[in-house]
């Protein structure tokens, strides 16, 4: 009897959730015409354009994920050795938990504010520095300039993931490290740098897989089908040429699950060392 | 506390470049708002923030926005913690599939489930009719994890003992879930409602592909054709956000919105 309270939830997660990811995840194996096979995962893995688009991915994603990080865990490391309560530790946690979410659309219109045309930076560029890279829109349509809109969700994601780690990192560890005479530079090698490794690779996983399935941004501010996988599977889903090749998107859609997977277990694997001093919170 | 002057040193400096990073574009997009119209280069113009009201396709896609969260919160209140009490209270067994269930989506990037639902929201749009009824149930399988992290607090609080205490004073068991201990993991509740206005708004890639014209779609519609109006709409609406979460009192939230650390 009681079997049958759980049974809307499972209803209702099983349309959308567990069916739209089966039918990812066997679509993958078949064909357009249903069939079961394996030439698309085959075509896709040995194509070109998808590999080159699946690089793109992972090589943006890693560089956000590991820049991201540390600028972030620094940021964050202010924060826990600063006024706890205070407002400049309020501020920034209400700003961190709005820049978050902040990426997509809102996004790239505040970076070609910025260094698009007619931006605060490419205009003082064209100004005083006009030979720099800056005075010329063109980098933010780059690899690099995604990176650096990525990064700017990524930072404070950081702050908020890494916040409550650095917080129960215990002040007794410092004091004992100082009363047996270690320095500042000691305490970190040898203590607080291994403690917290775990949380922060973990953190880092989180911002991989966090810019990984990021769509949005790319969509507005680069319209190239190809250059990301996200990208692409939008294109094959949603052709605009005719004919969408829903086949196509499962596919990749089932390699973006397989990397995420992945990042996600070694996150957990990680969680699992890190709740042994941290159990206590 | 004394902070020494190489760590004074440091704070100021990570401090004073991550502030540059963050704050810079948010100036932009004032100084990009406020930019003069036409060929006058000099002076300020409220243009495009004046014509902010007379968007047409603005307010009926805030409207549909928020009409989309308020169902998802629906969903979240009266399915989806109902469930994790129930699962709690008379179903241990179930606690670990159903803890599954609920992180599942954190290895489903939304894009991949767009792909899977595509078919099935088409036959819905065509068959049935078109309403965000469809788009708030993906949206509440996105934050899903976040809404199983805010029930958290039920692990704290000793429901078993409330509930058997109510039952022994004659509750039924929609008593005891909606009255008794909802109530008190509150905080938790009102985190995962203000997680799902937050994702609400600010979605894009699921309502842009299923062709829904919601907030952050119909921004991105105006950005195409004034630049300035767009910009001005978007910083409005981050300004509103951080606002909002500096009076949500900091305590209450338990850390952070996205409390993703623990799960």
């Amino acid at each position: 009897m009681a079997y049958l309270g759980v049974l809307p939830f499972l209803a209702f997660t099983g349309l959308f959730l567990l069916y739209p990811t089966w039918s990812v995840i066997s679509g993958a194996f078949e064909d357009n015409y249903g069939v079961r096979s394996t030439a698309m995962l085959r075509e896709i893995f040995y194509s070109p354009i998808a590999r080159t688009a699946f690089g793109n991915s992972l090589e943006l994603s890693l560089k956000t994920a590991v820049v991201g990080a540390v600028i972030g865990a620094l940021f964050a490391w202010t924060l826990a050795t600063g006024k706890p309560g205070g407002s400049f530790y309020k501020v920034s946690v209400a700003l961190s938990s709005a820049l978050a979410q902040f990426g997509g659309v809102m996004l790239v219109f505040a970076f070609l504010a910025t260094f698009g045309f007619n931006g605060l930076v490419l205009t003082l560029a064209t100004k005083y520095l006009p030979s720099s890279f800056l005075a010329d829109a063109s980098w933010l349509y780059s690899m690099n300039g995604l990176a650096v809109l990525y990064t700017f969700f990524q930072i404070p994601l950081m702050v908020l993931v890494f916040l409550p780690t650095l917080e129960n990192l215990k002040p007794q560890w410092r004091e004992a490290s100082d009363a047996l005479g270690g320095k500042a530079f000691e305490y970190w090698l040898r203590i607080g740098i291994p403690v917290l490794t775990p949380s922060f690779l973990g953190a880092a996983l989180l911002l991989f897989v966090n810019s990984f399935s990021a769509y949005a941004t790319a969509n507005i501010l680069i319209n190239l089908g190809d250059y990301l996988t996200p990208l692409q599977i939008a294109i094959a889903l949603t052709s605009e040429t005719g004919g969408s090749n829903p086949a196509e998107a499962k596919t990749l859609s089932f390699y973006m699950v397989v990397v995420v997977v992945i990042a996600m277990s070694a996150y957990a694997l990680l969680r699992k060392k890190v709740s042994k001093w941290e159990q206590q919170r | 506390m004394k902070q020494s002057i190489g760590v004074r040193i440091w704070r100021w400096s990570i401090i004073s470049v991550v502030a540059l990073y963050l704050l810079v574009p948010l100036y932009a997009m004032y100084d990009f708002s406020t930019k003069p119209f036409g060929f006058a280069d000099q002076g300020r113009t409220f243009r495009a923030w004046q014509m902010i009201p007379s968007q047409q396709d603005l307010f009926p896609a805030i409207t549909r926005s928020l009409i989309t969260a308020a169902i998802v919160m629906a969903i979240i209140l009266f399915l989806v913690v109902p469930t994790a009490i129930w699962v709690h209270l008379k179903l241990p067994v179930l606690r670990r599939p159903f803890e599954l269930l609920c992180l599942l989506p954190l290895a489903i990037p939304a894009i991949v489930i767009v792909v899977g639902i595509a078919p099935l929201y088409r036959w819905i749009s065509i068959n049935l009719y078109e309403s965000p009824i469809t788009l708030a149930g993906v949206y509440s399988m996105l934050i899903l994890p976040y809404t199983y992290r805010s029930l958290s607090a039920l692990d704290a609080v000793d429901i078993h003992t409330l509930a058997e205490a109510a039952t022994t004073l004659g509750s039924s068991i929609a008593r005891i879930i909606f009255k008794i201990v909802m109530p008190t993991i509150k905080t938790g509740i009102v985190n995962g409602s203000f997680i799902a206005i937050a994702l609400v708004l600010g979605e894009y890639t699921i309502s842009n592909i299923l062709n829904f014209k919601t907030f952050q779609v119909v921004i991105a519609q105006i950005g195409r054709s004034d630049g300035n109006v767009a910009v001005a709409v978007s910083l409005a609406s981050l300004l509103f956000v951080i606002v909002l979460l500096l009076v949500i009192p900091t305590k209450k939230r338990q850390g952070s919105v996205l409390d993703v650390d623990t799960i």
